[in-house]
Protein backbone atom coordinates (compact mmCIF):
# COMPACT_ATOMS: atom_id res chain seq x y z
CA UNK A 1 0.00 0.00 0.00
CA UNK A 2 2.60 2.31 1.41
CA UNK A 3 4.65 1.72 -2.05
CA UNK A 4 1.36 2.22 -4.10
CA UNK A 5 1.24 5.98 -2.31
CA UNK A 6 5.22 6.34 -3.18
CA UNK A 7 4.47 5.33 -7.06
CA UNK A 8 1.75 7.73 -7.02
CA UNK A 9 3.17 10.98 -5.58
CA UNK A 10 6.45 10.08 -7.13
CA UNK A 11 4.82 10.33 -10.49
CA UNK A 12 3.17 13.53 -10.22
CA UNK A 13 5.84 15.64 -8.86
CA UNK A 14 9.01 13.79 -9.42
CA UNK A 15 8.33 11.71 -12.03
CA UNK A 16 6.28 13.89 -13.94
CA UNK A 17 5.43 12.09 -17.47
CA UNK A 18 4.62 15.55 -19.13
CA UNK A 19 7.60 17.44 -17.79
CA UNK A 20 10.35 15.03 -16.83
CA UNK A 21 9.27 12.20 -19.71
CA UNK A 22 8.03 14.61 -22.31
CA UNK A 23 5.46 12.82 -23.24
CA UNK A 24 1.70 13.65 -24.44
CA UNK A 25 3.17 17.10 -26.22
CA UNK A 26 1.31 17.45 -29.18
CA UNK A 27 -2.25 18.23 -27.11
CA UNK A 28 -0.73 20.16 -24.46
CA UNK A 29 0.23 22.57 -26.82
CA UNK A 30 -2.36 22.46 -28.78
CA UNK A 31 -5.57 22.53 -26.22
CA UNK A 32 -3.78 24.70 -23.70
CA UNK A 33 -4.81 28.39 -24.67
CA UNK A 34 -7.65 28.62 -22.79
CA UNK A 35 -7.94 27.04 -18.94
CA UNK A 36 -11.74 25.01 -19.39
CA UNK A 37 -10.33 23.27 -22.58
CA UNK A 38 -7.53 22.61 -20.29
CA UNK A 39 -9.32 20.79 -17.39
CA UNK A 40 -11.47 19.06 -20.02
CA UNK A 41 -8.87 17.61 -21.86
CA UNK A 42 -6.96 16.89 -18.38
CA UNK A 43 -10.12 14.89 -17.06
CA UNK A 44 -10.33 13.17 -20.06
CA UNK A 45 -7.08 11.67 -19.87
CA UNK A 46 -6.94 10.80 -16.15
CA UNK A 47 -9.89 8.46 -16.98
CA UNK A 48 -8.74 7.00 -20.27
CA UNK A 49 -5.54 6.63 -19.06
CA UNK A 50 -6.16 4.84 -15.76
CA UNK A 51 -8.91 2.90 -17.59
CA UNK A 52 -6.31 1.79 -19.98
CA UNK A 53 -3.60 1.13 -17.93
CA UNK A 54 -5.51 -1.48 -15.80
CA UNK A 55 -6.97 -3.38 -18.89
CA UNK A 56 -3.56 -3.44 -20.54
CA UNK A 57 -1.66 -5.01 -17.60
CA UNK A 58 -3.58 -8.33 -17.50
CA UNK A 59 -3.46 -8.56 -21.58
CA UNK A 60 0.55 -8.41 -20.98
CA UNK A 61 0.20 -11.15 -18.49
CA UNK A 62 -1.40 -13.44 -21.23
CA UNK A 63 1.03 -12.15 -24.02
CA UNK A 64 4.15 -13.07 -21.42
CA UNK A 65 1.93 -16.45 -20.74
CA UNK A 66 2.06 -17.45 -24.86
CA UNK A 67 5.65 -15.95 -25.34
CA UNK A 68 4.27 -13.23 -27.68
CA UNK A 69 5.37 -10.10 -25.89
CA UNK A 70 6.87 -8.39 -29.54
CA UNK A 71 3.46 -8.12 -29.92
CA UNK A 72 2.49 -6.30 -27.28
CA UNK A 73 2.59 -2.74 -29.18
CA UNK A 74 0.06 -4.34 -31.69
CA UNK A 75 -2.16 -5.31 -28.84
CA UNK A 76 -2.13 -2.32 -26.59
CA UNK A 77 -2.42 0.30 -29.32
CA UNK A 78 -5.91 -1.56 -30.38
CA UNK A 79 -6.73 -1.98 -27.15
CA UNK A 80 -6.52 1.82 -26.68
CA UNK A 81 -8.50 2.94 -29.47
CA UNK A 82 -11.25 0.22 -28.76
CA UNK A 83 -11.51 1.23 -25.47
CA UNK A 84 -11.77 5.20 -26.34
CA UNK A 85 -14.37 4.11 -29.09
CA UNK A 86 -16.37 2.26 -26.44
CA UNK A 87 -15.79 5.20 -24.02
CA UNK A 88 -17.18 8.10 -26.39
CA UNK A 89 -20.22 5.80 -27.38
CA UNK A 90 -21.01 4.68 -23.75
CA UNK A 91 -20.37 8.27 -22.12
CA UNK A 92 -22.59 9.69 -24.87
CA UNK A 93 -25.40 7.54 -24.38
CA UNK A 94 -25.46 7.39 -20.71
CA UNK A 95 -23.64 10.89 -19.91
CA UNK A 96 -24.79 13.61 -21.77
CA UNK A 97 -23.99 16.01 -19.74
CA UNK A 98 -19.92 14.65 -19.15
CA UNK A 99 -19.96 14.05 -23.17
CA UNK A 100 -20.53 17.67 -23.32
CA UNK A 101 -17.79 18.29 -20.95
CA UNK A 102 -15.02 16.40 -22.59
CA UNK A 103 -16.15 13.72 -25.18
CA UNK A 104 -15.15 16.00 -27.66
CA UNK A 105 -11.71 15.64 -26.96
CA UNK A 106 -11.84 11.40 -26.41
CA UNK A 107 -11.42 10.60 -30.54
CA UNK A 108 -8.44 12.70 -30.04
CA UNK A 109 -6.95 10.81 -26.92
CA UNK A 110 -5.85 7.50 -28.89
CA UNK A 111 -2.81 9.18 -30.45
CA UNK A 112 -1.97 10.88 -27.21
CA UNK A 113 1.75 9.32 -26.23
CA UNK A 114 0.69 9.38 -22.87
CA UNK A 115 -1.68 6.24 -22.91
CA UNK A 116 0.51 3.79 -24.41
CA UNK A 117 3.51 5.50 -22.96
CA UNK A 118 2.01 4.86 -19.55
CA UNK A 119 1.15 1.16 -20.93
CA UNK A 120 4.83 0.62 -22.20
CA UNK A 121 6.22 1.79 -18.69
CA UNK A 122 5.01 -0.42 -16.94
CA UNK A 123 6.26 -3.25 -18.81
CA UNK A 124 9.76 -1.79 -18.62
CA UNK A 125 9.40 -1.30 -14.62
CA UNK A 126 8.23 -4.92 -14.19
CA UNK A 127 5.21 -3.51 -11.91
CA UNK A 128 2.78 -5.48 -10.05
CA UNK A 129 -1.25 -4.97 -10.79
CA UNK A 130 -1.62 -2.46 -7.74
CA UNK A 131 1.55 -0.65 -8.76
CA UNK A 132 0.62 -0.49 -12.44
CA UNK A 133 -3.15 0.98 -11.15
CA UNK A 134 -0.83 3.74 -8.95
CA UNK A 135 1.35 4.15 -11.51
CA UNK A 136 -1.67 5.05 -14.37
CA UNK A 137 -3.60 7.53 -12.20
CA UNK A 138 -0.67 9.53 -10.75
CA UNK A 139 0.82 9.66 -14.23
CA UNK A 140 -2.75 10.96 -15.35
CA UNK A 141 -3.06 13.51 -12.94
CA UNK A 142 1.08 14.70 -13.15
CA UNK A 143 -0.03 15.43 -16.88
CA UNK A 144 -3.17 17.10 -15.87
CA UNK A 145 -0.96 19.02 -13.57
CA UNK A 146 0.91 19.83 -16.13
CA UNK A 147 -1.62 21.07 -18.93
CA UNK A 148 -3.89 23.06 -16.06
CA UNK A 149 -0.55 24.99 -15.38
CA UNK A 150 0.68 25.83 -18.38
CA UNK A 151 -3.28 27.10 -19.77
CA UNK A 152 -2.87 28.96 -16.53
CA UNK A 153 0.13 30.88 -17.33
CA UNK A 154 -0.43 31.02 -21.05
CA UNK A 155 -4.28 32.67 -20.74
CA UNK A 156 -2.62 35.48 -18.50
CA UNK A 157 0.33 35.82 -20.55
CA UNK A 158 -1.96 36.47 -24.08
CA UNK A 159 -4.44 39.16 -21.86
CA UNK A 160 -1.11 41.14 -20.56
CA UNK A 161 2.05 40.66 -21.85
CA UNK A 162 4.05 41.47 -24.92
CA UNK A 163 5.92 38.15 -26.67
CA UNK A 164 8.34 38.81 -29.45
CA UNK A 165 6.15 38.20 -33.01
CA UNK A 166 8.34 35.11 -33.43
CA UNK A 167 7.95 33.59 -30.30
CA UNK A 168 4.38 34.07 -29.58
CA UNK A 169 1.92 30.91 -29.69
CA UNK A 170 3.71 27.91 -29.28
CA UNK A 171 7.36 29.20 -29.19
CA UNK A 172 6.70 30.86 -26.09
CA UNK A 173 4.93 27.54 -24.81
CA UNK A 174 8.11 25.47 -24.95
CA UNK A 175 9.85 28.24 -23.13
CA UNK A 176 6.93 28.63 -20.18
CA UNK A 177 7.40 24.43 -20.33
CA UNK A 178 11.14 24.75 -20.08
CA UNK A 179 10.53 26.90 -16.88
CA UNK A 180 7.92 24.70 -15.35
CA UNK A 181 10.06 21.61 -15.76
CA UNK A 182 12.89 23.20 -14.58
CA UNK A 183 10.96 23.86 -11.15
CA UNK A 184 9.89 20.40 -10.95
CA UNK A 185 13.23 18.87 -11.14
CA UNK A 186 13.29 20.49 -7.53
CA UNK A 187 11.13 17.59 -6.83
CA UNK A 188 13.48 15.40 -7.69
CA UNK A 189 14.78 12.36 -5.20
CA UNK A 190 11.47 12.90 -3.80
CA UNK A 191 10.30 8.82 -4.31
CA UNK A 192 11.94 6.08 -6.07
CA UNK A 193 9.29 4.58 -8.70
CA UNK A 194 11.58 2.32 -11.11
CA UNK B 1 19.28 20.95 -68.56
CA UNK B 2 17.93 18.46 -66.41
CA UNK B 3 18.42 20.39 -63.42
CA UNK B 4 15.86 22.89 -64.76
CA UNK B 5 13.42 20.45 -65.49
CA UNK B 6 13.66 19.11 -61.85
CA UNK B 7 12.72 22.03 -60.19
CA UNK B 8 9.09 21.64 -61.74
CA UNK B 9 8.43 18.24 -61.07
CA UNK B 10 5.79 17.18 -58.47
CA UNK B 11 8.11 15.02 -56.65
CA UNK B 12 10.84 17.97 -56.15
CA UNK B 13 8.23 20.13 -55.19
CA UNK B 14 6.83 17.34 -52.50
CA UNK B 15 10.12 17.49 -50.99
CA UNK B 16 10.97 20.56 -50.78
CA UNK B 17 7.43 21.04 -49.02
CA UNK B 18 8.90 18.35 -46.32
CA UNK B 19 12.27 19.88 -45.27
CA UNK B 20 11.48 23.47 -45.35
CA UNK B 21 8.01 24.97 -45.98
CA UNK B 22 6.27 22.21 -44.51
CA UNK B 23 8.86 21.36 -41.98
CA UNK B 24 7.15 18.82 -39.19
CA UNK B 25 8.60 19.61 -36.20
CA UNK B 26 9.39 23.82 -36.62
CA UNK B 27 6.28 24.82 -38.37
CA UNK B 28 3.59 22.53 -37.78
CA UNK B 29 5.14 21.59 -34.31
CA UNK B 30 4.30 18.00 -34.32
CA UNK B 31 6.01 14.85 -33.17
CA UNK B 32 7.42 16.82 -30.34
CA UNK B 33 8.25 14.06 -27.74
CA UNK B 34 10.31 12.05 -29.20
CA UNK B 35 12.37 15.41 -30.44
CA UNK B 36 12.85 16.73 -26.83
CA UNK B 37 12.83 12.98 -24.92
CA UNK B 38 15.84 11.58 -26.75
CA UNK B 39 17.94 14.52 -28.15
CA UNK B 40 20.33 14.95 -25.12
CA UNK B 41 22.66 12.72 -27.45
CA UNK B 42 23.38 12.71 -31.34
CA UNK B 43 24.02 8.89 -31.82
CA UNK B 44 19.94 8.60 -30.56
CA UNK B 45 19.08 11.48 -32.34
CA UNK B 46 19.99 9.73 -35.68
CA UNK B 47 18.81 6.44 -34.78
CA UNK B 48 15.36 8.07 -34.13
CA UNK B 49 15.22 10.21 -37.23
CA UNK B 50 16.14 6.61 -39.37
CA UNK B 51 13.39 4.77 -37.75
CA UNK B 52 10.51 7.67 -38.40
CA UNK B 53 11.76 8.15 -41.79
CA UNK B 54 11.45 4.21 -42.32
CA UNK B 55 8.23 4.16 -40.74
CA UNK B 56 6.56 6.96 -42.50
CA UNK B 57 7.80 5.83 -45.91
CA UNK B 58 6.38 2.20 -44.98
CA UNK B 59 3.19 2.67 -43.49
CA UNK B 60 2.37 5.71 -45.83
CA UNK B 61 3.31 3.71 -48.51
CA UNK B 62 0.90 1.05 -47.68
CA UNK B 63 -2.05 3.23 -46.72
CA UNK B 64 -1.75 4.70 -50.32
CA UNK B 65 -2.01 1.08 -51.76
CA UNK B 66 -5.06 0.39 -50.11
CA UNK B 67 -6.64 3.50 -49.68
CA UNK B 68 -9.63 2.62 -51.83
CA UNK B 69 -10.76 -0.16 -49.43
CA UNK B 70 -10.50 1.84 -46.23
CA UNK B 71 -14.04 2.51 -45.29
CA UNK B 72 -13.18 5.82 -43.38
CA UNK B 73 -15.18 5.05 -40.29
CA UNK B 74 -12.13 2.73 -39.29
CA UNK B 75 -9.64 4.70 -40.87
CA UNK B 76 -7.61 5.54 -37.88
CA UNK B 77 -7.67 2.14 -36.52
CA UNK B 78 -6.59 0.39 -39.83
CA UNK B 79 -3.49 3.39 -39.75
CA UNK B 80 -2.64 2.39 -36.36
CA UNK B 81 -2.57 -1.21 -37.07
CA UNK B 82 0.00 -0.45 -40.38
CA UNK B 83 2.08 2.02 -38.56
CA UNK B 84 2.46 -0.40 -35.32
CA UNK B 85 3.61 -3.66 -37.64
CA UNK B 86 6.47 -1.12 -38.81
CA UNK B 87 7.85 0.21 -35.57
CA UNK B 88 7.57 -3.59 -34.01
CA UNK B 89 9.95 -4.28 -37.37
CA UNK B 90 12.32 -1.36 -36.48
CA UNK B 91 12.27 -2.43 -32.98
CA UNK B 92 13.38 -5.86 -33.57
CA UNK B 93 16.08 -4.74 -36.41
CA UNK B 94 17.31 -2.06 -33.52
CA UNK B 95 17.41 -4.55 -30.85
CA UNK B 96 19.45 -7.22 -33.46
CA UNK B 97 22.20 -4.99 -34.62
CA UNK B 98 22.16 -2.09 -31.95
CA UNK B 99 21.02 -3.04 -28.27
CA UNK B 100 22.96 -0.10 -26.86
CA UNK B 101 21.07 2.36 -28.65
CA UNK B 102 17.81 0.18 -28.21
CA UNK B 103 18.63 0.23 -24.25
CA UNK B 104 19.01 3.95 -24.65
CA UNK B 105 15.90 4.70 -26.30
CA UNK B 106 14.03 2.19 -24.27
CA UNK B 107 10.15 2.66 -24.63
CA UNK B 108 10.62 5.55 -27.21
CA UNK B 109 10.78 3.34 -29.75
CA UNK B 110 7.73 2.13 -29.19
CA UNK B 111 6.28 5.46 -28.94
CA UNK B 112 6.83 6.19 -32.85
CA UNK B 113 3.33 5.25 -33.15
CA UNK B 114 1.53 7.92 -31.42
CA UNK B 115 4.44 10.06 -33.31
CA UNK B 116 1.66 12.93 -34.66
CA UNK B 117 3.87 13.14 -37.59
CA UNK B 118 3.26 9.62 -38.57
CA UNK B 119 -0.42 9.78 -38.15
CA UNK B 120 -0.69 13.45 -40.12
CA UNK B 121 0.91 12.41 -43.14
CA UNK B 122 -1.12 9.22 -43.35
CA UNK B 123 -4.71 11.37 -43.10
CA UNK B 124 -3.64 14.38 -44.53
CA UNK B 125 -1.21 12.97 -47.65
CA UNK B 126 -1.20 9.15 -48.34
CA UNK B 127 -5.09 8.23 -48.45
CA UNK B 128 -5.36 11.01 -51.23
CA UNK B 129 -2.27 10.37 -53.48
CA UNK B 130 -0.74 7.50 -55.81
CA UNK B 131 1.77 5.63 -54.29
CA UNK B 132 5.33 7.16 -56.01
CA UNK B 133 4.06 10.35 -54.35
CA UNK B 134 3.43 9.36 -51.09
CA UNK B 135 7.12 7.87 -50.72
CA UNK B 136 8.61 10.63 -51.42
CA UNK B 137 6.26 12.70 -49.12
CA UNK B 138 7.34 10.67 -46.37
CA UNK B 139 11.02 10.54 -47.03
CA UNK B 140 11.08 14.31 -47.15
CA UNK B 141 9.31 14.50 -43.98
CA UNK B 142 11.29 12.19 -42.24
CA UNK B 143 14.54 14.06 -43.46
CA UNK B 144 12.73 16.88 -41.99
CA UNK B 145 12.53 15.72 -39.05
CA UNK B 146 16.02 14.36 -38.74
CA UNK B 147 17.58 17.26 -39.34
CA UNK B 148 16.10 19.21 -36.96
CA UNK B 149 16.47 16.58 -34.53
CA UNK B 150 19.79 16.33 -34.95
CA UNK B 151 20.36 20.16 -34.56
CA UNK B 152 18.78 20.39 -31.48
CA UNK B 153 20.81 16.77 -30.00
CA UNK B 154 23.64 18.84 -31.41
CA UNK B 155 23.55 21.88 -28.89
CA UNK B 156 22.13 19.42 -26.30
CA UNK B 157 24.87 17.09 -26.50
CA UNK B 158 28.17 19.67 -26.89
CA UNK B 159 27.08 21.83 -23.86
CA UNK B 160 25.68 18.81 -21.85
CA UNK B 161 28.75 17.00 -21.93
CA UNK B 162 31.29 18.76 -24.00
CA UNK B 163 31.08 16.17 -26.65
CA UNK B 164 29.69 15.68 -30.43
CA UNK B 165 28.99 11.96 -31.41
CA UNK B 166 31.30 10.94 -28.64
CA UNK B 167 34.26 13.06 -29.43
CA UNK B 168 35.55 15.76 -27.43
CA UNK B 169 34.79 19.00 -28.61
CA UNK B 170 34.97 21.33 -25.80
CA UNK B 171 38.45 21.47 -23.63
CA UNK B 172 37.61 19.83 -20.29
CA UNK B 173 38.06 22.86 -18.12
CA UNK B 174 34.53 23.60 -20.02
CA UNK B 175 31.62 23.75 -17.19
CA UNK B 176 28.79 21.52 -18.45
CA UNK B 177 25.49 23.01 -18.42
CA UNK B 178 23.71 19.88 -16.65
CA UNK B 179 19.89 21.39 -17.84
CA UNK B 180 20.74 20.53 -20.99
CA UNK B 181 21.38 16.81 -20.84
CA UNK B 182 17.51 16.91 -18.69
CA UNK B 183 14.12 18.11 -19.40
CA UNK B 184 14.20 21.55 -19.12
CA UNK B 185 16.93 22.12 -21.74
CA UNK B 186 15.21 20.38 -24.83
CA UNK B 187 11.66 22.72 -24.11
CA UNK B 188 14.59 26.26 -24.18
CA UNK B 189 16.34 24.64 -27.32
CA UNK B 190 13.47 24.20 -29.30
CA UNK B 191 11.63 27.13 -27.97
CA UNK B 192 14.71 29.57 -29.45
CA UNK B 193 14.53 27.41 -32.49
CA UNK B 194 11.39 27.46 -33.09
CA UNK B 195 11.81 31.51 -32.33
CA UNK B 196 14.57 31.73 -34.97
CA UNK B 197 13.05 29.97 -37.66
CA UNK B 198 9.92 31.95 -37.49
CA UNK B 199 12.12 35.05 -38.08
CA UNK B 200 14.05 33.90 -40.67
CA UNK B 201 11.34 32.98 -42.88
CA UNK B 202 8.90 35.35 -41.46
CA UNK B 203 6.52 32.41 -41.01
CA UNK B 204 4.50 34.30 -37.80
CA UNK B 205 1.51 32.34 -35.98
CA UNK B 206 -1.34 35.25 -35.57
CA UNK B 207 -1.85 36.86 -31.94
CA UNK B 208 -5.27 36.38 -30.56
Amino acid sequence: MLRMLEIFIGSILDHNIALAYILGMCPLIAISTNLKNAKGMGLAVVFVVTLTGIINYPIYLLLKATDSTHLALLVFITTIAATVQFLEMFIDKFFPKLYNAFGIFLPLITVNCVVLGVSLFFVNREYNFGETAAFSFGAAVGWMVAIVLLAGVREQMAKKSDVPRGLAGKGIAFIILGILSLAFVGFSGLANIG
Amino acid sequence: MNWIRLKYTKPFNIFREGLSRNNPIVISVLGICSALAITNRVENAIAMGIGVTFVIMGSSAIVSLIRQFIPSRVRMVTYMVIISSFVIAFQMLLAAFFPLIEEELGAYVGLIITNCIVMGRSEAFAVKNPVKYTVVDGLANGIGYTYVLVLISSVREILAFGTFLGFRVLPEAFPVWTVMAIAPGGFFVLGLLIWIIRELTKNFELQN
